[in-house]
């Protein structure tokens, strides 16, 4: 079986959020970079796991970004994975690095494409579901469970409220959310190893982006918080029911 | 035309469709057109009463081998409907649903798609749509190019208007595939208010020192009838199941008011629960950071706090 496991590059959780240029660009002074932690955590692990039971599977890393998403692609091969392909472009349109992926999907013959459930800087939810589109093979999304027997997967998702378990054959897209596997800390052996485990660099196709980020913006502070006395809870009720018009 | 994908689970429509039709309405308002629902599927609902949000058509593929969500069916079917009902903007709401699908929509359309949307676009100059980024730190101005549009919005950011009216009901024949991905059960919890929709919600952590004290907080979410929500490490330790943790590997929420009991607000969780608009924090520890993020708090002991705010709101009701 041959699995692609999409890969993107995403600030630290506790990173600062800041913007420069007027406002139109991310500040990147002084953040760290993880491996989207959907992408980590749940797909790459679970691709693993599938390899781990079936010595025969075939798992690629797929990222589009610069040069600077290297460090992330060894961070990820330390964990597991056999070649990575990295798309020399970068855009925050998720049409486009769908599209990227969906070139590189069309040539590899890949049974499973793994993503994320999103990714944590533009929480688009987006990429798995155009892959899936663009290549006209089924989608599921949200996964909190994935099995295999044959070429049979059984995928439970979540629907509003509980959950959903359905059956689909391969070749299928599925976005991962919590669930699906545990996350893992690389060892010595997989970071030794990542080092030399061969990393493609593709151009880009030619693809027109649909949308593109004219600004940000940084919420309003909060006006601060009004406390009440630990022996005066009718008055939190009379606030939330009169000033806040809450409940 | 403005087209709303109106969606519905167990033959009722979701309480997220009101807010995308409000939402559409509006839009097809500023741009001086009409707004119209599309359905897939069947529901016991009464169709014609979706008028009051605004629009003037639903348009329904009734067929019930659509009540089962595949993604790429359904995403094939309202491709096609766009194309058949000439719509140049879709609305989707960002909810499980909208995830599965609207994605797919584009990439059959070729359409520029922003999700996580929380306001109408600003079309003065282009089409830019504002959504949410960083897990809710911050926000993105998001100017779509293509000729259709498609904005997916976030569940409770717009609010639900019902005025007068009534919506023709029209039956869109669109020839579907045959379903690939094959339902095999649906686990619902039930009688839960879900998590993305509540308006209120009630989230307990660490404070609580282990699941067996959880009583406190489904008193308090039952006479606020609201959803209950946690922090990572109580789902981690499954104290609680893992569709309640919030945060930023978690869900996404926004409620008109959440109460956090006994977290202490790190940043991650923050980023799950920073866009509710009323927040009520109530921890025992002064320093702990979340008091930086709420509106109202209290300093103390929840197992003592708790129980006097549930009493407290249960007299408010019997007043
Ligand atoms: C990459 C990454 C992603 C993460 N994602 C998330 C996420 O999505 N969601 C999330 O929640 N966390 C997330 N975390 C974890 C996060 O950093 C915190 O560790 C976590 O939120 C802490 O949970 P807590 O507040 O329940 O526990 P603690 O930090 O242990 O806080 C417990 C609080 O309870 C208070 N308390 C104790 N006893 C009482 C009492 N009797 N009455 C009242 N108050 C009391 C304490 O004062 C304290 O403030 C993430 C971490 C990382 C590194």
């Amino acid at each position: 079986m041959k699995i692609l496991v999409c890969i993107s590059k995403t600030p630290d959780t506790t990173s600062k959020i800041a913007f420069k240029n007027n406002n139109t660009k991310f500040e990147e002074a002084g953040v760290q970079w993880i491996i989207n932690p959907y992408d980590e955590w749940y797909a790459l692990v679970r691709a693993i796991e599938l390899k781990e039971k079936d010595a025969g599977t075939v798992i690629h890393l797929v990222t589009v970004g610069g040069a600077d998403t290297e460090p992330i692609i060894r961070k990820a091969f330390a964990l597991g994975g056999d070649e990575a392909i990295r798309i020399n472009a970068t855009s925050d349109d998720s049409f486009y690095v769908a599209s990227q992926i969906a070139e590189i999907a069309k040539q590899g013959g890949y049974d499973l494409i793994f993503t994320g459930k999103e990714t944590i800087d533009y929480n688009s939810s987006s990429i798995g579901g155009m892959i899936a589109g663009l290549l006209d093979i089924p989608f599921i999304s949200l996964a909190t469970k994935f099995d295999i027997t044959g070429t049979t997967t059984t995928v439970t998702r979540e629907i509003e409220g509980g959950e959903e378990i359905a059956e689909v054959s391969l070749p299928v897209v599925v976005s991962c959310a919590k669930g699906v596997a545990e996350q893992r800390i690389p060892n010595m052996r997989g970071i030794m190893a990542a080092r030399t485990k061969p990393l493609k660099v593709v151009e880009p196709a030619a693809i027109e982006p649909l949308t593109h980020v004219t600004s940000y913006e940084l919420p309003p502070a909060k006006a601060g918080v009004k406390l009440v006395a630990a022996d005066n809870v009718a008055e939190l009720v009379r606030l939330l029911h009169e000033e806040a018009k809450a409940i | 035309m403005v087209l709303i994908f109106i969606d519905h689970a167990d033959g009722h429509i979701k309480k997220a469709s009101f807010e995308a039709l409000t939402y559409g309405a509006a839009l097809a308002k500023q741009l001086g057109t009409n707004a119209e629902g599309l359905l897939c599927g069947t529901v016991a609902d009464d169709l014609a009463l979706l008028g009051k949000y605004g629009i003037t058509k639903v348009n329904q593929v009734n067929n019930e081998a659509l009540n089962n969500l595949d993604s790429l069916v359904y995403g094939k079917t309202i491709a096609d409907a766009v194309t058949a009902l000439g719509a140049k903007v879709l609305v989707f709401s960002h909810n499980q649903t909208g995830r599965a699908v609207a994605p797919v929509v584009a990439a059959k359309l070729k359409a520029g798609l922003v999700t996580g949307a929380i306001a109408l676009p600003d079309t003065s100059n282009g089409f830019v749509v504002k959504k949410s980024v960083f897990s809710g730190k911050a926000y993105a101005n998001v100017n779509i190019t293509s000729d259709i549009k498609i904005i997916s919005l976030n569940p409770n950011s717009y609010k639900t208007v019902a005025g007068e009216g009534t919506a023709e009901v029209s039956q869109l024949n669109i020839a579907i595939d045959s379903l690939k991905v094959k339902l095999t059960a649906v686990n619902k919890v039930s009688g839960e208010v879900p998590l993305t929709e509540a308006d209120i919600v009630v989230s307990g952590g660490r404070g609580l020192k282990g699941p067996e004290n959880w009583g406190i907080i489904e008193d308090l979410a039952h006479v606020l009838h609201a959803a209950t929500a946690c922090s990572r490490p109580v789902a981690d330790s499954n104290w609680r199941p893992h569709h309640e943790h919030v945060g930023q590997t978690g869900e996404q929420i926004a409620p008109n008011l959440y109460i956090a009991i006994g977290i202490s607000g790190a940043i991650q969780h923050l980023a799950g629960v920073n866009r509710s608009k009323h927040i009520v924090v109530i921890n025992k520890d002064p320093e702990a950071p979340f008091f930086k993020a709420a509106d109202y708090g209290i300093v103390g002991d929840a197992f003592e706090v708790v129980p006097k705010l549930t009493e407290e709101i249960r007299k408010l009701h019997n007043s």
